[in-house]
């Protein structure tokens, strides 16, 4: 199985590990990830704050070169995901926008998460599992731009998607209910509105704890940054002490295929989920 | 009248967003879902009934269309289908061609910093963008001052001896097109 992959700028950066899970798994389902061959920015929230042509110019770029390729364009990136997505509407609805550059809307764009849940994998990933994730109890956040607004995303469940507490609880863990799945981080105010940030995050972390999960799992580079590198701040503002591991899923797929190099990438976070999984017995 | 250019502002931003817009009943769904509310001097359904009424200078000055973090519940819950998170994007690039000062100016200046590194690299260099972000909002000065930035240096190195701070630029084939994609943004301009 081959796919064009688009990393997006924060593999190569802040969300390292989920650059290198996501290699290990997809190495172990036999998946073929082909990196776009010179991809550029998608232009995040950036481009189209500022300029609707940049908004639409800068993700059609790399679309092109998927489409030329023609295979289905795989993002694991929420914010690229939906730059592509909103980019693909705009270039092939009825209205549609000309940036000149060509694009038809032949090809699938998928996020990871959405392309690893599908039903295609779904055998071999059973296959796979040598140490099932027993006993951790986990929250699945999927953030926003993942699945909204569905009419650029094609999610079919916003309010309450699935596919996380799906895989979750197919690894063998405890998928917990919590009512914050999609609530939003904060994103492009990381460094702009930090008071913000503080706010939006620790009302995350409070309802991870008061739904009594060990851990929250993401499908976004920007939501694991705020969630994991705020906490000491977030803590020391409101006078408590979090201290909640933030996995990006492909992490916890990895941990339980016994892919080599986990405990690699969990020494990349700031919060250090060693402990915990050492504490349930999962390394 | 509150024009731009020869175009009235209501009209320019009813031309992005679509008709929807004049069906807004102030139901409040978007304001009572909207995560960063607390933050906003006026909240979106307020937003949306200035752009009707033509108050360009009102909602354009305001602080809202910044901290708005595009997160979308607004346009995904709307009743009526107005795709308000569109609506504040229009608004912050008319503020921008504007040239005048916003009310949170850093996060315009955030976005510059954001689509420089692009614009030189193709790609965004994570250290280079935040370098120049903090040079240019003077943040870098104030936080010398406050002595805060010994919390972003422990930060920085937290995350440079975990691997997670990219030291070189990144190398993308594509820069030369990238840069003749942003020529021609400056002629697609609202104004």
């Amino acid at each position: 199985m081959k796919v064009s992959f688009f990393p997006g700028c924060s593999l190569e950066g802040t969300a390292r590990e989920y650059g290198e899970s996501i290699e290990a798994v997809c190495k172990s389902l036999d998946i073929e990830l082909q990196e776009l061959s010179d991809w550029s920015c998608c232009g995040a929230s950036s481009a189209h704050s500022t300029n609707e042509f940049l908004s639409v110019a800068l993700p059609a770029r790399n679309l092109s070169i998927a489409e030329r390729k023609g295979q289905d364009l795989v993002t694991p990136c929420a914010a690229c995901f939906s730059r592509f997505k909103a980019a693909e509407k705009a270039l092939t609805c009825e209205s549609k926008v000309d940036v000149g550059i060509p694009f038809q809307g032949k090809i699938n764009i998928l996020h990871m998460l959405e392309f690893l849940c599908r039903e295609e994998f779904s055998e071999d990933i059973e296959k796979k599992i040598k140490r099932p994730l027993k006993n951790l109890k986990a929250v699945s956040y999927y953030g926003c731009l993942l699945v909204r607004p569905p009419r650029v995303t094609d999610t079919e469940h916003w309010e309450d998607p699935q596919a996380l507490d799906i895989l979750i609880s197919r690894l063998g863990g405890e998928s917990v209910f919590w009512p914050y799945k999609t609530e939003c981080c904060g994103g492009s105010l990381v460094l702009t509105r930090v008071d913000i940030i503080h706010r939006l995050n620790g009302r995350l972390l409070d309802m991870a704890r008061e739904a009594e999960a060990d851990c929250i799992v993401t499908a976004c580079p920007l939501c694991q940054a705020n969630l994991d590198t705020r906490q000491e701040e977030i803590g020391d503002k409101e006078g408590v002490s979090y201290d909640i591991p933030i996995f990006y899923f492909t992490e916890l797929m990895g941990l339980a295929f016994g892919n080599k190099g986990v405990r690699k990438w969990l020494g990349r976070h700031l919060v250090d989920p060693r402990p915990l999984l050492e504490s349930k017995g999962l390394i | 009248m509150e024009l731009i250019g020869d175009k009235n502002f209501r009209d320019v931003v009813v031309d992005a967003v679509g008709e929807e817009i004049f069906t807004c009943y102030q139901c409040y769904k978007c304001s009572a879902g909207c995560p960063v509310s607390f933050a906003m001097d006026m909240l979106p359904h307020q937003v949306i009934r200035s752009v009707l009424f033509n108050q360009k200078e009102r909602v354009l000055s305001s602080r809202t269309i910044w901290v708005c973090a595009a997160c979308e519940t607004c346009t995904t819950r709307c009743p009526n289908e107005i795709e308000i998170a569109k609506v504040m994007d229009v608004l912050r690039q008319i503020q921008q061609e504007s040239g005048k000062q916003a009310k949170e100016p850093k996060v315009p200046i955030f976005h510059k910093a954001f689509l420089d590194s692009i614009k030189k690299t193709g790609r965004v260099h994570e250290l280079t963008m935040i370098r120049n972000y903090t040079q240019k909002s003077g943040e870098l000065r104030e936080k010398l001052k406050t002595g805060e930035w010994k919390n972003d240096v422990r930060l920085g190195m937290k995350m440079f001896l975990r691997g997670k701070l990219k030291v070189m630029p990144p190398k993308c084939g594509g820069v030369k097109e990238v840069k003749k994609i942003f020529e021609q943004a400056k002629e697609h301009k609202k104004a």
